[in-house]
């Protein structure tokens, strides 16, 4: 199968910046609190550009909280605070003169459950565009086929584009919040257990997506599952509470585990 | 039966079990009863309503203006046309702000200390009498300009509206889904975008539903009208002036020995209910939910 | 800033959105502080001539200047009290009426659009309803009992039909809709499993009710109560219209009385100098008692949840 992204010219992003490939996204020395009580203990963590990093851990670990740092979604909430700096393209994206929506049309999102808005497919993938003000229908059009055929959605639908989103079946509401999220020609796709709510047909379209998208996308996914992890992702991320235990090539964090706590926890012992 | 005991249960326990079955039903009958006597003064007043409003309704009670008190014939037009009228200077001055400030307390700023005073606010507000609201625009509008007039009245209704207005939105902006709003953000939308695109669409519904309540309610309240838009015998002219109200008109005649007066009383009572509840019954079916 | 320096700045504006919806809450707040100022400092030359003679006085004339609120105190207390009480058990077998199934869903759903037409009745047809019904039913059967209850202070005769009773019949049924209905919220807050707990181990239907269900929503209904004392104060054309607007002084239920609120429909349209600012008064000591009533429900409603929480 040949990759639909492939013969697509789709974003052509930071051709000037692949000199940092490889130190693409730089969390250092960052603690997270919610109101007074800490979960992230100073995380350390350097993740490659186009590649797919899992984050994994058991329950309330600290793993979505880091993920929802990286495009500053947990600013939403109340009463939480920081310390320490995460950076892309070694620029922090807590720096003063970064503006908080434009890193989040850069760092694209895809939710637990799926959460198409209550309007036609179409208008869901075009969202992003429609509030940057790019009215252009044939570039709308365009935008709406290309990202609905990088997540292999087009065909399902393209008869269908004004019906209502939530007329879909859970795996395709899922790869259409994915189609959204591309839509706006992101840099980095962050993946919060993306498949946590589906059937494990749905779950391998999408693991087939994913491993598909990391041509053109940095990808990080939280995930549940360690076969999941194992099968779709470059690098691998233990946390435990709170707390980075091991980072490293996927293969050797579920082959030759250096930390204790990791062998526990891939070998199924607790969690 | 609702609980029946089975034989070998009832065979020793047969005092205590019959005793508690039959308080039980007895207990249902009483409660079915005093249920039933609360409907039957409702029934009465619809009876009342149609036979004695329903047999002078006719087309001109809608076109025609009261005749003087003593006399016969006329309608009640002016009385219609003004409480439409007052009722929508009241929605104009009450509903963008009730749902502007209901977008504040639940979109923008929800726990600020602002949003929680104008929680607590609304909620006294509900609290005040009806007739408060009109003594505040009497005191406000009516001793300022030295007249009464519709405008007052109007401003009175509006004070009335506004909690239910301010209220029932907040609920309705709460009811949407957090998942649109999550993913809005991740999209990098503004937090106008996200409201204006995905939440008040979502919201507007019930938002309207909670309009319609107030309006109904609005449209039937007299003691804020009574002494601020008075009543007039001829058509609106000017919001600067007293203005004729249904609901003023029906409280006006009702105390005239005239039997004409008094059945035109009830014909503006039957038309008054109607229009009440065909708001009601308007906000319950034209603003379901639809995608 | 390379990554960003593509997009273009539509979020650069200012959010005059969110003015707006500052300003509108700034607004309601405003407006409440502006209703008590423009009440307190109009009925202010009331306030400094009478102070707290104006509670306590029992004459009302307003050609000699003379105001006392005290005999409408009485009776917006009365008419309400007798109202609530006469509503609560109504009110409450209603609401278990409508969360019980003791008949069919469809009788059930019907009953409940009655009570919401109840509720949507405007206060004015109510008066003129009970000028037409109430009213003579009181005149008639209070003379045959004021004829046997050998001269008690509450039942004294002559039954006049616009009185004291029969505003407190009308608005008992005003109030009903409340109770019904947020005791209803109430009861069916009551979670499943403890009924289902109690019914496990062979309660009656009834058992259940008073020993779980009614127990568990008290809080809940004992404000509901509160509430619909609050809005049976502050309820004003239904009772202008029947209660008689004597500004005499009586114990029985019989004889005409008249309200705070009443007070205010009856007089507001056609008074000036003075009378305006007692009548400004009235409306300030009404508010403090409406007001005062909904702050004690909330009060009481918070307390008790806490003693439920507590028990359970």
């Amino acid at each position: 199968m040949t990759s639909p992204l492939a013969s697509l010219p789709f974003s052509e992003p930071f051709a000037d910046d692949v000199v940092c490939d490889q130190r693409f996204i730089e969390v250092s020395n960052f603690n997270f609190f919610y109101g007074k009580k800490q979960v992230l203990f100073d995380i350390n963590l350097t993740i490659p550009a186009r590649q797919v990093t899992a984050f994994i851990g058991p329950s309330g670990c600290g793993k979505s909280t880091l993920l929802r740092n990286l495009n500053r979604m947990n600013e939403l909430l109340p009463g939480v605070s920081h310390s320490g700096t995460i950076a892309i393209h070694g620029i922090s994206i807590f720096d003063p003169s970064i503006e908080v929506i434009a890193l989040r049309r850069r760092i694209g999102m895809v939710f637990q459950k799926s959460n198409p808005f209550p309007k036609s497919i179409f208008e869901n993938v075009v969202f992003p565009l429609r509030i940057m003000g790019k009215q252009s229908r044939s570039f709308l059009e365009e935008t709406v086929e290309r990202s609905l055929r990088a997540v292999a959605l087009w065909d399902e639908v393209k008869d269908r584009l004004k019906e209502s989103a939530l007329g879909l079946s859970g795996g395709q509401m899922q790869r259409l919040c994915i189609a959204r999220a591309i839509a706006n020609q992101p840099e980095v796709l962050l993946m919060d257990e993306p498949c946590s709510a589906l059937d494990p047909i749905a779950t391998a379209k999408i693991e087939e997506l994913i491993v598909e998208l990391k041509k053109e996308f940095t990808i990080i996914i939280v995930t549940h599952s360690m076969q999941q992890a194992s099968r779709i992702s470059d690098l691998t991320a233990f946390f435990y509470l709170g707390k980075l235990i091991e980072f490293d090539q996927t293969q050797r964090i579920f082959t030759a585990p250096i930390q204790k706590k990791t062998e526990d926890y891939i070998t199924g012992r607790f969690g | 039966m609702s609980h029946p005991i089975p034989h070998f249960f009832q065979h020793n326990h047969n005092k205590t079990a019959f005793g508690r079955l039959l308080r039980n039903h007895l207990l249902t009958v009483l409660c079915v009863f005093l249920s039933c006597i609360t409907i039957v003064p409702l029934f009465s007043l619809l009876y009342l309503l149609f036979k004695k409003g329903g047999s002078f309704l006719s087309l001109s009670i809608f076109t025609e203006l009261p005749a003087s008190p003593g006399l016969e014939g006329g309608g009640f037009g002016n009385a219609i046309l003004g409480t439409l009228m007052m009722v929508g200077i009241a929605t104009f001055f009450s509903g963008p702000i009730g749902i502007l400030g209901a977008i504040f307390i639940a979109e923008y700023a929800p726990l600020s200390r602002l949003a929680r005073t104008v929680r607590f606010v609304a909620k006294l507000l509900t609290g005040i009498p009806s007739i408060i609201c009109g003594a505040f625009a009497f005191a406000m509008i009516v001793l300022t300009t030295g007249h009464f007039s519709a405008l007052a009245g109007g401003v009175a209704l509006a004070v009335l509206m506004l909690p239910t207005i301010l209220i029932t939105s907040e609920l309705a902006l709460l009811g949407v889904s957090s998942s649109y709003r999550d993913a809005s953000y991740g999209l990098g939308a503004t937090p106008f975008q996200t409201i204006w695109c995905i939440v008040l669409p979502e919201a507007l519904p019930a938002m309207m539903r909670g309009m319609m309540l107030a309006v109904a309610r609005a449209a039937g309240e007299t003691a804020p009208i009574l002494f601020t838009a008075l009543f007039s015998q001829g058509w609106p002219r000017s919001i600067l002036e007293p203005m004729a109200s249904l609901s003023v008109l029906i409280y006006n005649f009702s105390a005239l020995p005239y039997p004409y007066q008094v059945q035109m009383a009830w014909t503006a009572s039957l038309v008054l209910v109607g229009m009440v509840t065909g708001i009601n019954l308007i906000a319950q079916w034209a603003f379901c939910k639809k995608i | 800033m390379s990554f960003l320096s593509r997009q273009s700045n539509y979020w650069k504006r200012i959010d005059y959105f969110h003015l707006f919806c500052w300003g509108a809450s700034i607004a309601t707040v405003l407006l409440f502080a502006l209703i008590i100022c423009e009440i307190i400092s109009k009925a202010a030359p009331a306030i400094q001539e009478f102070g707290w003679h104006f509670l306590t006085g029992s004459e009302w004339r307003p050609n000699r200047d003379i105001y006392g609120v005290f005999p409408m105190i009485i009776g917006t207390a009365a008419s309400s009290f007798i109202a609530l009480f006469l509503a609560l058990p109504l009110g409450v077998s209603v609401s278990l009426f409508l969360s019980e199934n003791f008949l069919p869903a469809t009788p059930r759903h019907f009953f409940r659009m009655m009570i919401e037409m109840l509720a949507a009745t405007p206060s004015v047809v109510y008066g003129l309803w009970g000028i037409f019904t109430v009213v003579p039913l009181v005149h008639h059967y209070g003379n045959m009992i004021a004829r046997h209850s050998h001269s008690l202070p509450f039942l004294k005769g002559p039954a006049y039909g616009n009185s004291l009773l029969t505003a407190s019949l009308v608005l008992s049924l005003m109030i009903l809709p409340t109770i019904a209905s947020l005791s209803r919220s109430a009861l069916e807050a009551v979670p499943q499993s403890l009924r289902e707990g109690a019914y496990a181990l062979g309660a009656t239907r009834w058992e259940t009710i008073l020993h779980v269900r009614i127990p568990y929503a008290a809080p809940g209904i004992i404000a509901a109560a509160i509430l619909a004392l609050g809005r049976a104060m502050g309820e004003t054309m239904a009772v202008a219209m029947l209660i008689g607007n004597s500004q005499c002084f009586t114990l029985s239920l019989f004889s005409p009385s008249n309200t705070l609120s009443a007070l205010l429909a009856n007089q507001f349209a056609e008074a000036d100098g003075l009378q305006i600012s007692a009548l400004m008064y009235v409306a300030l000591i009404l508010v403090i008692l409406t007001l005062g009533t909904n702050f004690l429900g909330e009060i009481i409603r918070r307390h008790m949840q806490k003693i439920t929480a507590e028990g359970h």
